[in-house]
Protein backbone atom coordinates (compact mmCIF):
# COMPACT_ATOMS: atom_id res chain seq x y z
CA UNK A 1 0.00 0.00 0.00
CA UNK A 2 1.13 3.53 -0.75
CA UNK A 3 2.46 5.91 1.88
CA UNK A 4 1.83 8.94 -0.31
CA UNK A 5 -1.61 9.53 -1.72
CA UNK A 6 -2.76 12.01 -4.36
CA UNK A 7 -5.89 13.86 -3.34
CA UNK A 8 -8.08 16.51 -4.93
CA UNK A 9 -10.61 18.21 -2.72
CA UNK A 10 -12.48 21.46 -2.21
CA UNK A 11 -11.32 23.70 0.64
CA UNK A 12 -13.34 26.84 1.33
CA UNK A 13 -14.74 26.70 -2.19
CA UNK A 14 -11.40 26.27 -3.96
CA UNK A 15 -10.21 23.07 -5.61
CA UNK A 16 -6.81 21.94 -4.35
CA UNK A 17 -4.66 18.96 -5.35
CA UNK A 18 -1.78 17.63 -3.29
CA UNK A 19 0.24 14.51 -2.73
CA UNK A 20 0.08 13.80 1.01
CA UNK A 21 1.89 11.55 3.46
CA UNK A 22 -0.42 9.05 5.15
CA UNK A 23 0.86 10.24 8.55
CA UNK A 24 -0.80 13.62 7.98
CA UNK A 25 -4.14 14.36 9.59
CA UNK A 26 -6.58 16.91 8.22
CA UNK A 27 -5.42 19.72 10.53
CA UNK A 28 -1.72 19.39 9.78
CA UNK A 29 -2.69 19.25 6.10
CA UNK A 30 -4.61 22.52 6.37
CA UNK A 31 -1.92 24.23 8.43
CA UNK A 32 1.26 23.03 6.74
CA UNK A 33 0.17 22.38 3.14
CA UNK A 34 -2.42 25.13 2.68
CA UNK A 35 -1.35 27.71 5.26
CA UNK A 36 -4.82 27.75 6.83
CA UNK A 37 -3.92 28.11 10.50
CA UNK A 38 -7.35 28.91 11.89
CA UNK A 39 -8.03 25.36 12.99
CA UNK A 40 -5.70 24.53 15.87
CA UNK A 41 -3.67 21.45 16.64
CA UNK A 42 -3.92 20.58 20.32
CA UNK A 43 -4.56 17.20 21.93
CA UNK A 44 -4.35 15.26 18.64
CA UNK A 45 -6.44 12.38 19.93
CA UNK A 46 -9.98 13.63 19.56
CA UNK A 47 -10.64 14.97 23.03
CA UNK A 48 -10.36 18.76 23.01
CA UNK A 49 -12.22 20.04 19.93
CA UNK A 50 -9.72 22.80 19.03
CA UNK A 51 -9.32 21.24 15.57
CA UNK A 52 -13.03 21.18 14.69
CA UNK A 53 -13.66 21.89 11.00
CA UNK A 54 -16.48 21.04 8.60
CA UNK A 55 -16.11 18.00 6.38
CA UNK A 56 -18.83 17.40 3.79
CA UNK A 57 -21.09 19.74 5.74
CA UNK A 58 -20.63 18.26 9.22
CA UNK A 59 -18.37 19.37 12.07
CA UNK A 60 -15.62 16.80 12.66
CA UNK A 61 -12.44 16.40 14.67
CA UNK A 62 -9.75 17.30 12.15
CA UNK A 63 -7.14 15.31 14.09
CA UNK A 64 -9.22 12.13 13.60
CA UNK A 65 -9.41 12.36 9.81
CA UNK A 66 -6.64 11.15 7.53
CA UNK A 67 -5.64 13.71 4.92
CA UNK A 68 -5.06 10.76 2.58
CA UNK A 69 -8.77 9.90 2.80
CA UNK A 70 -9.96 13.31 1.59
CA UNK A 71 -10.07 12.78 -2.17
CA UNK A 72 -13.38 14.21 -3.38
CA UNK A 73 -14.25 15.81 -0.03
CA UNK A 74 -15.46 19.30 0.80
CA UNK A 75 -13.72 21.00 3.73
CA UNK A 76 -14.71 24.30 5.31
CA UNK A 77 -12.55 26.03 7.91
CA UNK A 78 -13.02 29.08 10.08
CA UNK A 79 -11.37 31.13 7.34
CA UNK A 80 -14.03 30.05 4.85
CA UNK A 81 -16.89 30.58 7.27
CA UNK A 82 -15.56 34.06 8.05
CA UNK A 83 -15.30 34.94 4.36
CA UNK A 84 -18.83 33.84 3.50
CA UNK A 85 -20.31 35.77 6.42
CA UNK A 86 -22.35 32.73 7.46
CA UNK A 87 -21.52 33.17 11.14
CA UNK A 88 -20.82 36.89 11.27
CA UNK A 89 -23.48 37.39 13.96
CA UNK A 90 -21.98 34.56 16.03
CA UNK A 91 -18.50 36.04 15.74
CA UNK A 92 -19.78 39.48 16.71
CA UNK A 93 -21.58 37.98 19.71
CA UNK A 94 -18.34 36.29 20.80
CA UNK A 95 -16.68 39.72 20.76
CA UNK A 96 -19.58 41.45 22.50
CA UNK A 97 -19.74 38.80 25.23
CA UNK A 98 -15.96 38.51 25.60
CA UNK A 99 -16.34 34.80 24.71
CA UNK A 100 -12.81 34.59 23.33
CA UNK A 101 -10.08 34.89 25.95
CA UNK A 102 -6.82 33.31 24.79
CA UNK A 103 -8.65 32.40 21.58
CA UNK A 104 -7.18 28.94 21.17
CA UNK A 105 -10.52 27.12 21.32
CA UNK A 106 -12.45 29.82 19.48
CA UNK A 107 -12.37 28.57 15.85
CA UNK A 108 -13.47 25.08 16.91
CA UNK A 109 -16.03 26.52 19.30
CA UNK A 110 -17.52 28.68 16.53
CA UNK A 111 -17.82 25.80 14.07
CA UNK A 112 -19.41 23.58 16.71
CA UNK A 113 -21.77 26.37 17.81
CA UNK A 114 -22.69 27.14 14.19
CA UNK A 115 -24.22 23.66 13.93
CA UNK A 116 -26.66 24.26 16.76
CA UNK A 117 -27.81 27.52 15.15
CA UNK A 118 -29.24 25.56 12.24
CA UNK A 119 -30.11 22.17 13.81
CA UNK A 120 -31.64 23.37 17.10
CA UNK A 121 -32.79 26.99 16.77
CA UNK A 122 -34.79 26.70 20.01
CA UNK A 123 -31.93 25.27 22.07
CA UNK A 124 -31.92 26.04 25.77
CA UNK A 125 -28.78 27.05 27.68
CA UNK A 126 -28.50 23.46 28.88
CA UNK A 127 -28.71 22.17 25.30
CA UNK A 128 -26.08 24.67 24.19
CA UNK A 129 -23.79 23.41 26.98
CA UNK A 130 -24.43 19.81 25.96
CA UNK A 131 -23.71 20.61 22.32
CA UNK A 132 -20.37 22.29 23.01
CA UNK A 133 -19.38 19.78 25.70
CA UNK A 134 -16.76 18.26 23.39
CA UNK A 135 -14.96 21.58 22.94
CA UNK A 136 -12.63 22.49 25.77
CA UNK A 137 -11.93 26.09 26.76
CA UNK A 138 -8.89 25.97 29.04
CA UNK A 139 -9.57 29.59 30.07
CA UNK A 140 -12.86 28.10 31.35
CA UNK A 141 -14.83 30.90 29.73
CA UNK A 142 -17.86 28.73 29.09
CA UNK A 143 -20.40 31.11 30.64
CA UNK A 144 -19.58 33.85 28.13
CA UNK A 145 -19.57 31.36 25.24
CA UNK A 146 -23.03 30.07 26.18
CA UNK A 147 -24.18 33.70 26.57
CA UNK A 148 -22.97 34.50 23.05
CA UNK A 149 -24.61 31.48 21.43
CA UNK A 150 -27.83 32.15 23.31
CA UNK A 151 -27.81 35.80 22.13
CA UNK A 152 -27.49 34.70 18.50
CA UNK A 153 -30.24 32.10 18.81
CA UNK A 154 -32.57 34.72 20.28
CA UNK A 155 -31.65 37.33 17.67
CA UNK A 156 -32.15 34.90 14.79
CA UNK A 157 -35.53 33.83 16.16
CA UNK A 158 -36.57 37.48 16.48
CA UNK A 159 -35.46 38.37 12.96
CA UNK A 160 -37.25 35.35 11.54
CA UNK A 161 -40.45 36.24 13.38
CA UNK A 162 -40.30 39.81 12.08
CA UNK B 1 2.16 12.23 18.92
CA UNK B 2 2.07 12.07 15.13
CA UNK B 3 0.87 8.85 13.53
CA UNK B 4 3.34 6.11 12.60
CA UNK B 5 4.30 5.50 8.98
CA UNK B 6 1.72 3.27 7.30
CA UNK B 7 0.09 2.52 4.01
CA UNK B 8 -3.36 3.59 2.92
CA UNK B 9 -5.78 2.31 0.32
CA UNK B 10 -9.36 3.23 -0.35
CA UNK B 11 -11.58 0.50 -1.75
CA UNK B 12 -14.87 1.05 -3.57
CA UNK B 13 -16.44 -2.42 -3.34
CA UNK B 14 -16.30 -5.59 -1.26
CA UNK B 15 -14.60 -7.46 -4.13
CA UNK B 16 -11.86 -4.86 -4.18
CA UNK B 17 -11.60 -5.07 -0.39
CA UNK B 18 -10.91 -8.83 -0.48
CA UNK B 19 -8.18 -8.29 -3.07
CA UNK B 20 -6.52 -5.50 -1.10
CA UNK B 21 -6.81 -7.42 2.19
CA UNK B 22 -5.03 -10.41 0.64
CA UNK B 23 -2.25 -8.24 -0.72
CA UNK B 24 -1.88 -6.18 2.46
CA UNK B 25 -1.35 -9.07 4.86
CA UNK B 26 -2.40 -9.56 8.46
CA UNK B 27 -0.92 -6.34 9.89
CA UNK B 28 -3.27 -4.10 7.91
CA UNK B 29 -6.46 -2.85 9.54
CA UNK B 30 -9.87 -1.75 8.33
CA UNK B 31 -10.60 1.98 8.61
CA UNK B 32 -14.24 2.99 9.00
CA UNK B 33 -15.06 6.21 10.88
CA UNK B 34 -11.67 6.10 12.57
CA UNK B 35 -12.80 7.82 15.75
CA UNK B 36 -11.17 5.19 17.99
CA UNK B 37 -8.63 3.67 15.62
CA UNK B 38 -6.94 6.93 14.61
CA UNK B 39 -6.70 8.02 18.26
CA UNK B 40 -4.93 4.73 19.09
CA UNK B 41 -2.34 5.54 16.41
CA UNK B 42 -1.55 8.78 18.26
CA UNK B 43 -0.87 6.76 21.41
CA UNK B 44 1.00 4.02 19.48
CA UNK B 45 -1.50 1.57 20.94
CA UNK B 46 -1.70 0.22 17.42
CA UNK B 47 0.76 0.37 14.54
CA UNK B 48 -0.93 -1.15 11.51
CA UNK B 49 1.14 -1.71 8.37
CA UNK B 50 -1.66 0.01 6.50
CA UNK B 51 -5.26 1.14 6.71
CA UNK B 52 -7.88 0.02 4.23
CA UNK B 53 -10.59 2.67 3.97
CA UNK B 54 -14.02 1.07 3.48
CA UNK B 55 -16.10 4.25 3.87
CA UNK B 56 -16.93 4.54 0.17
CA UNK B 57 -18.31 1.00 -0.24
CA UNK B 58 -22.00 1.55 -1.15
CA UNK B 59 -23.10 -1.88 0.13
CA UNK B 60 -22.13 -0.89 3.69
CA UNK B 61 -24.36 2.20 3.78
CA UNK B 62 -28.05 2.65 4.36
CA UNK B 63 -30.90 1.95 6.76
CA UNK B 64 -33.91 -0.07 5.61
CA UNK B 65 -36.79 -2.19 6.88
CA UNK B 66 -37.73 -5.50 5.28
CA UNK B 67 -40.48 -7.57 6.85
CA UNK B 68 -39.80 -7.62 10.57
CA UNK B 69 -36.15 -6.63 10.32
CA UNK B 70 -34.41 -3.26 10.52
CA UNK B 71 -31.12 -3.41 8.62
CA UNK B 72 -28.37 -0.95 9.50
CA UNK B 73 -25.43 -0.79 7.15
CA UNK B 74 -22.14 -1.08 9.04
CA UNK B 75 -21.22 2.49 8.07
CA UNK B 76 -24.34 3.98 9.69
CA UNK B 77 -22.96 6.83 11.76
CA UNK B 78 -23.94 7.55 15.35
CA UNK B 79 -25.41 10.87 14.16
CA UNK B 80 -27.58 8.91 11.68
CA UNK B 81 -28.85 6.66 14.49
CA UNK B 82 -29.89 9.77 16.38
CA UNK B 83 -32.00 11.27 13.57
CA UNK B 84 -33.12 8.46 11.26
CA UNK B 85 -36.91 8.05 11.45
CA UNK B 86 -36.71 4.29 10.77
CA UNK B 87 -34.34 3.85 13.72
CA UNK B 88 -36.56 5.97 15.98
CA UNK B 89 -39.62 3.90 15.01
CA UNK B 90 -38.13 0.40 14.99
CA UNK B 91 -35.16 0.44 17.38
CA UNK B 92 -35.72 3.42 19.66
CA UNK B 93 -32.96 2.33 22.04
CA UNK B 94 -30.39 3.08 19.32
CA UNK B 95 -31.81 6.57 18.80
CA UNK B 96 -31.64 7.10 22.57
CA UNK B 97 -28.08 5.79 22.71
CA UNK B 98 -26.72 8.11 20.03
CA UNK B 99 -26.58 11.33 22.08
CA UNK B 100 -24.77 9.43 24.85
CA UNK B 101 -21.87 8.55 22.54
CA UNK B 102 -19.01 11.05 22.78
CA UNK B 103 -19.71 14.47 21.20
CA UNK B 104 -21.42 15.75 18.03
CA UNK B 105 -18.24 15.98 15.93
CA UNK B 106 -17.34 12.37 16.79
CA UNK B 107 -20.89 11.15 16.16
CA UNK B 108 -20.61 12.65 12.67
CA UNK B 109 -17.81 10.19 11.84
CA UNK B 110 -18.07 7.16 14.15
CA UNK B 111 -19.96 4.13 12.79
CA UNK B 112 -21.98 1.31 14.33
CA UNK B 113 -19.85 -1.30 12.58
CA UNK B 114 -16.69 0.25 13.95
CA UNK B 115 -18.04 0.43 17.49
CA UNK B 116 -19.16 -3.23 17.43
CA UNK B 117 -15.89 -4.45 15.90
CA UNK B 118 -13.86 -2.62 18.56
CA UNK B 119 -16.00 -3.98 21.45
CA UNK B 120 -14.96 -1.40 24.00
CA UNK B 121 -16.31 -2.60 27.37
CA UNK B 122 -17.77 0.83 28.18
CA UNK B 123 -19.36 1.47 24.78
CA UNK B 124 -23.12 1.84 24.41
CA UNK B 125 -23.81 0.11 21.09
CA UNK B 126 -22.53 -3.40 21.91
CA UNK B 127 -24.87 -3.48 24.92
CA UNK B 128 -27.77 -2.15 22.83
CA UNK B 129 -27.46 -4.78 20.11
CA UNK B 130 -27.21 -7.56 22.70
CA UNK B 131 -30.30 -6.21 24.48
CA UNK B 132 -32.12 -6.05 21.13
CA UNK B 133 -31.13 -9.65 20.32
CA UNK B 134 -29.76 -8.29 17.05
CA UNK B 135 -27.79 -10.22 14.46
CA UNK B 136 -24.35 -9.14 13.29
CA UNK B 137 -23.85 -9.77 9.57
CA UNK B 138 -20.23 -10.63 8.83
CA UNK B 139 -18.65 -11.11 5.40
CA UNK B 140 -15.39 -12.38 3.99
CA UNK B 141 -14.19 -13.51 0.59
CA UNK B 142 -15.83 -16.85 1.37
CA UNK B 143 -19.30 -15.38 1.85
CA UNK B 144 -21.56 -14.15 4.59
CA UNK B 145 -22.49 -15.44 8.02
CA UNK B 146 -24.88 -14.20 10.69
CA UNK B 147 -23.90 -14.13 14.33
CA UNK B 148 -26.29 -13.48 17.24
CA UNK B 149 -25.04 -10.36 19.03
CA UNK B 150 -24.72 -12.21 22.34
CA UNK B 151 -22.27 -14.67 20.71
CA UNK B 152 -20.41 -12.01 18.75
CA UNK B 153 -18.84 -10.37 21.82
CA UNK B 154 -16.29 -12.59 23.49
CA UNK B 155 -14.61 -10.36 26.05
CA UNK B 156 -12.43 -7.29 26.40
CA UNK B 157 -11.99 -5.80 22.91
CA UNK B 158 -12.56 -9.32 21.56
CA UNK B 159 -15.17 -10.45 19.06
CA UNK B 160 -16.01 -13.41 16.86
CA UNK B 161 -14.57 -11.57 13.79
CA UNK B 162 -11.98 -13.75 12.05
CA UNK B 163 -9.04 -12.49 10.00
CA UNK B 164 -10.35 -11.40 6.59
CA UNK B 165 -13.85 -10.71 7.89
CA UNK B 166 -15.67 -7.42 8.33
CA UNK B 167 -19.05 -6.44 9.71
CA UNK B 168 -21.34 -5.47 6.83
CA UNK B 169 -24.61 -4.83 8.66
CA UNK B 170 -26.62 -5.18 11.84
CA UNK B 171 -30.10 -6.70 11.70
CA UNK B 172 -32.54 -5.79 14.44
CA UNK B 173 -35.99 -7.28 15.02
CA UNK B 174 -38.36 -4.31 14.72
CA UNK B 175 -39.95 -3.04 17.91
CA UNK B 176 -43.54 -4.13 18.54
CA UNK B 177 -46.12 -2.15 20.53
CA UNK B 178 -45.16 -4.38 23.51
CA UNK B 179 -41.50 -3.42 23.28
CA UNK B 180 -40.12 -1.05 25.91
CA UNK B 181 -36.55 0.06 25.22
CA UNK B 182 -34.30 2.37 27.15
CA UNK B 183 -30.65 3.14 27.85
CA UNK B 184 -29.27 4.93 30.90
CA UNK B 185 -25.72 5.55 32.08
CA UNK B 186 -23.67 7.41 34.66
CA UNK B 187 -20.76 9.54 33.47
CA UNK B 188 -18.60 12.09 35.23
CA UNK B 189 -18.82 14.49 32.29
CA UNK B 190 -21.12 14.63 29.30
CA UNK B 191 -19.73 12.52 26.48
CA UNK B 192 -17.32 10.49 28.61
CA UNK B 193 -17.31 6.72 28.55
CA UNK B 194 -19.81 5.43 31.09
CA UNK B 195 -18.78 4.55 34.65
CA UNK B 196 -21.74 2.18 34.38
CA UNK B 197 -24.56 1.87 31.89
CA UNK B 198 -27.63 -0.25 31.22
CA UNK B 199 -29.43 -1.11 27.98
CA UNK B 200 -32.86 -2.59 28.71
CA UNK B 201 -35.34 -4.14 26.29
CA UNK B 202 -38.60 -5.46 27.74
CA UNK B 203 -41.72 -6.86 26.14
CA UNK B 204 -44.69 -5.89 28.31
CA UNK B 205 -48.42 -6.57 28.06
CA UNK B 206 -50.86 -3.67 28.23
CA UNK B 207 -51.61 -4.47 31.88
CA UNK B 208 -47.94 -4.20 32.87
CA UNK B 209 -46.80 -7.83 32.88
CA UNK B 210 -43.27 -8.46 31.65
CA UNK B 211 -43.15 -11.21 28.98
CA UNK B 212 -39.45 -10.98 28.25
CA UNK B 213 -36.62 -8.85 29.65
CA UNK B 214 -33.05 -8.35 28.57
CA UNK B 215 -30.98 -6.15 30.85
CA UNK B 216 -27.47 -5.65 29.48
CA UNK B 217 -24.84 -3.65 31.37
CA UNK B 218 -21.75 -1.88 30.04
CA UNK B 219 -18.78 -0.30 31.75
CA UNK B 220 -18.96 -2.83 34.59
CA UNK B 221 -17.03 -5.74 33.14
CA UNK B 222 -15.17 -6.94 30.09
CA UNK B 223 -17.96 -6.09 27.66
CA UNK B 224 -21.71 -6.16 27.25
CA UNK B 225 -22.84 -8.12 30.31
CA UNK B 226 -26.26 -9.78 30.24
CA UNK B 227 -27.77 -9.61 33.74
CA UNK B 228 -29.38 -13.05 33.64
CA UNK B 229 -30.68 -13.10 37.19
CA UNK B 230 -32.10 -9.58 37.15
CA UNK B 231 -33.74 -10.23 33.78
CA UNK B 232 -35.27 -13.47 35.11
CA UNK B 233 -36.56 -11.67 38.21
CA UNK B 234 -38.67 -9.46 35.96
CA UNK B 235 -39.86 -12.09 33.49
CA UNK B 236 -43.44 -13.22 33.99
CA UNK B 237 -44.04 -10.69 36.77
CA UNK B 238 -46.00 -7.48 36.78
CA UNK B 239 -43.66 -4.51 36.75
CA UNK B 240 -43.99 -2.95 40.21
CA UNK B 241 -41.61 -1.28 42.65
CA UNK B 242 -41.34 -4.69 44.34
CA UNK B 243 -40.26 -6.51 41.16
CA UNK B 244 -37.79 -3.74 40.35
CA UNK B 245 -36.34 -4.21 43.83
CA UNK B 246 -36.20 -7.97 43.20
CA UNK B 247 -34.25 -7.34 39.98
CA UNK B 248 -31.85 -5.09 41.89
CA UNK B 249 -31.38 -7.83 44.46
CA UNK B 250 -30.74 -10.49 41.82
CA UNK B 251 -27.98 -8.36 40.37
CA UNK B 252 -25.52 -9.47 43.06
CA UNK B 253 -25.01 -12.79 41.27
CA UNK B 254 -25.02 -11.29 37.76
CA UNK B 255 -22.09 -8.91 37.88
CA UNK B 256 -18.49 -9.28 38.98
CA UNK B 257 -17.22 -5.81 38.15
CA UNK B 258 -13.51 -5.05 38.24
CA UNK B 259 -12.42 -1.79 39.79
CA UNK B 260 -11.26 0.91 37.40
CA UNK B 261 -10.22 4.57 37.39
CA UNK B 262 -13.64 5.55 38.71
CA UNK B 263 -13.78 3.29 41.74
CA UNK B 264 -13.98 -0.22 43.12
CA UNK B 265 -16.39 -3.07 42.49
CA UNK B 266 -18.82 -1.92 45.20
CA UNK B 267 -19.24 1.46 43.49
CA UNK B 268 -20.01 -0.30 40.21
CA UNK B 269 -22.52 -2.61 41.89
CA UNK B 270 -24.21 0.36 43.51
CA UNK B 271 -24.41 2.22 40.21
CA UNK B 272 -25.83 -0.85 38.49
CA UNK B 273 -28.64 -1.08 41.06
CA UNK B 274 -29.36 2.65 40.66
CA UNK B 275 -29.49 2.25 36.89
CA UNK B 276 -32.07 -0.54 37.09
CA UNK B 277 -34.41 1.79 38.94
CA UNK B 278 -33.72 4.71 36.58
CA UNK B 279 -34.34 2.52 33.55
CA UNK B 280 -37.48 0.76 34.72
CA UNK B 281 -39.31 3.35 36.83
CA UNK B 282 -40.56 5.18 33.71
CA UNK B 283 -42.24 1.93 32.60
CA UNK B 284 -44.29 1.61 35.79
CA UNK B 285 -47.97 2.42 35.54
CA UNK B 286 -48.28 6.15 36.21
CA UNK B 287 -50.14 5.63 39.51
CA UNK B 288 -47.26 3.60 40.88
CA UNK B 289 -44.67 6.14 39.73
CA UNK B 290 -46.49 8.81 41.71
CA UNK B 291 -46.71 6.60 44.77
Amino acid sequence: MNRRIDITLTVNGERVSRSVDTRLHLIDFLRTELGLTGAHTACEHGVCGACTVRLDGDPVRGCLVMAASLDGSVVETIEGLSDTGEIRDLQEAFVARNAAQCGYCTPGMLITAAEILTTAPDASREEIREHISGNYCRCTGYQAIVDAVEDVLKARRTSEAA
Amino acid sequence: MKWPAMGYARVESLDELWRVLDAAGPEAQILAGGQSLLATLSFRLSEPSGLIDITRIPALHGVSVTGGTLRLGALTRHADLGRDPLVAAHAPILAKAAPLIAHPAIRNRGTIGGSLALADPAAELPACVVALDATIVVASRGGERRVPAADFFQGLFTTDLQPGEIITAVEVPVATPASHQTIVEVTRRSGDYAMAGLAAVLAMTADGRVDTARLVFFGVGSGAEIATGASAALTGASLTPATIAAAQGALADDLDPPGDLHGGPELKRHLARVLIARALNPFLASAEQAA
